[in-house]
């Protein structure tokens, strides 16, 4: 798997013989060893998820948020090295607060992930700067309905129905793709993910996680907002006993 | 300041064409009261051209966030810049998305610092702003003029409103108001500024805050009364007047 580019990895403006640019896909790899962060779009809604690794039992439960609003109505939900990522979200607040200045309405979330997505990409075309060590999954909703991105370090976008990023990606793509989002409304949307990341939490590995999630739906009025106490602790509660149920078998 | 270049003679440089130096459309008085529940405030909906009564149904006080209330008179188009300027400090406020919201206090607080600073390079925005609100059960009510001058009180008042409704207040005002006294008492100084400031419209609109919200009532008029009877035969003792 690790192919070692001995002499093309040293810097972001080296390719390799056989077309790669092994800087980046070194910092995809700082991605890779984060806690798993997931988004999926529901029917009337988009809800994004974190599984905040705690490092230390002196951490203050809801500090360290890896959830951000970027605008009134769209949030975006980091994995991979916190500094970075909170680099890129001033960037995209500062992207959608001139946005606003100069068109007069909130920017369209396709034209906010085109804005990340090129920044991001920025960073991998200069030998002074290094390319940034987290990707992102961003939610929103426009005039076109609820929309989910996710910007990569490379700078690559795409949209999707759900996407997943981090240690358990692969686990939680699969259980994404059991899910019936179009059927779904975030309600609903916030107990599966809740599931999910429980259940691609590695015990053995990582000790404590921090659950954190966030929403822009009908039911909050269109704006990002961490999910209400109440419905997360429901979540929680679900995904619990999912899990005991599991274990059970 | 910038030395103007001898070429430039009668022509004004091009430093002083970016500075404000008069308004152009602007609204009259805002009158405002702490009263039992919050704070009422009033505003009448005119926005004059010079000595045109030009606009007549603007709207001189806006909702700020979860706590306050924005009244303007003075240059209007000044009054939408300040208002970008809020929406931007709320909405990065809201961001932080930690329970906590920026209250009347600190709003005002910031208004100075925006009005002041653009004073000091004589640049103002020619505004003078009334700010109200209600945050923990605690009631707030200040003003700003245009040369940054700040300060709190329980009832305030700009322009024509400060030399003929506060003496008003100032008499009638107690604490406690119920809603329908601070109403009164507030129609009772608009209805003043009415008859006697020639900038005023007779379509006004009261905002309240209070601990639950903002609520702006819908438009509405005053009721005036013309039938003096020297206003019924005014050249009576001077023949050929009119």
């Amino acid at each position: 798997m690790s192919s070692i580019g001995t002499g093309y990895d040293l810097s972001v403006t080296t390719f390799s013989p056989d077309g790669r640019v092994f800087q980046i896909e070194y910092a995809a790899k700082a991605v890779d060893n984060s806690g798993t962060v997931i988004g999926i779009k529901c029917k009337d809604g988009i809800v994004l998820g974190v599984e905040k690794l705690i490092t230390s039992k002196m951490m203050l439960p809801g500090s360290n948020r890896r959830i951000h609003s970027v605008h009134r109505h769209s949030g975006m939900a980091v994995a991979g090295l916190a500094a970075d990522g909170r680099q890129i979200v001033a960037r995209a607040k500062s992207e959608a607060t001139s946005y606003e200045s100069t068109y007069g309405e909130a920017i369209p979330v396709k034209e906010l992930a085109q804005r990340v997505a090129s920044y991001v990409h920025l960073c991998t075309l200069y030998w002074w700067l290094r390319p940034f060590g987290c990707g992102v999954i961003l939610g929103g909703y426009d005039r076109d309905g609820p929309q989910l991105y996710m910007v990569e370090p490379s700078g690559i976008s795409y949209r999707y129905f759900g996407a997943a990023i981090g240690k358990g990606k692969q686990a939680a793509k699969t259980e994404v793709e059991k899910l019936k989002l179009s059927e779904m409304t975030c309600r609903e949307g916030i107990i599966e993910v809740a599931k999910i990341i429980y259940k691609v939490h590695d015990e053995a590995k990582d000790k404590a996680f921090e659950l954190e999630m966030s929403w822009v739906c009908e039911e909050s009025k269109r704006q990002h907002e961490k999910v209400p106490e109440v419905l997360l602790e429901e979540a929680k509660v679900a995904a619990r006993l999912a899990l005991e149920e599991m274990d059970a078998d | 300041m910038d030395q103007k270049p001898f070429s430039q003679g009668l022509l004004s440089s091009e430093a002083d064409s970016q500075r404000t130096l008069y308004p152009y459309v602007t609204g009259t008085s805002v009158v405002a009261l702490k009263y039992k529940d919050g704070i009422l405030m009033a505003a009448d909906m005119g926005g004059s051209y010079g000595s045109t009564l030009r606009y007549k149904s603007v709207e001189r006080m806006k909702s700020i966030g979860k706590h306050s209330l924005l009244g303007a008179s003075g240059e209007l188009s000044d009054f939408q810049e300040i208002l970008r300027y809020l929406d931007e400090l709320i909405l990065y406020d809201n961001m932080w998305d930690d329970g906590n919201s920026l209250g009347p206090k600190e709003v005002h607080s910031y208004l100075t610092r925006v009005m002041y600073n653009r004073r000091n390079k004589f640049n103002p925005l020619w505004s003078s702003l009334v700010l109200g609100g209600v945050k923990n059960g605690e009631k707030y009510l200040g003003m700003v003029s245009m040369i940054g001058v700040h300060f709190e009180d329980n009832h305030v008042a700009t322009g024509f409103g400060n030399h003929l409704a506060r003496p008003i207040l100032r008499e009638e005002w107690h604490e406690n108001l119920s809603f329908e006294d601070g109403v009164k008492l507030l129609e009772k100084c608009m209805r003043v500024l009415l008859y006697r400031d020639r900038s005023a419209v007779n379509k006004l609109q009261i905002a309240k805050i209070t601990e639950e919200g903002v609520t702006v009532s819908q438009p509405y008029s005053l009721k005036t009364f013309w039938g003096f009877s020297a206003f019924s035969n005014p050249t009576v003792g001077a023949e050929g007047s009119w």
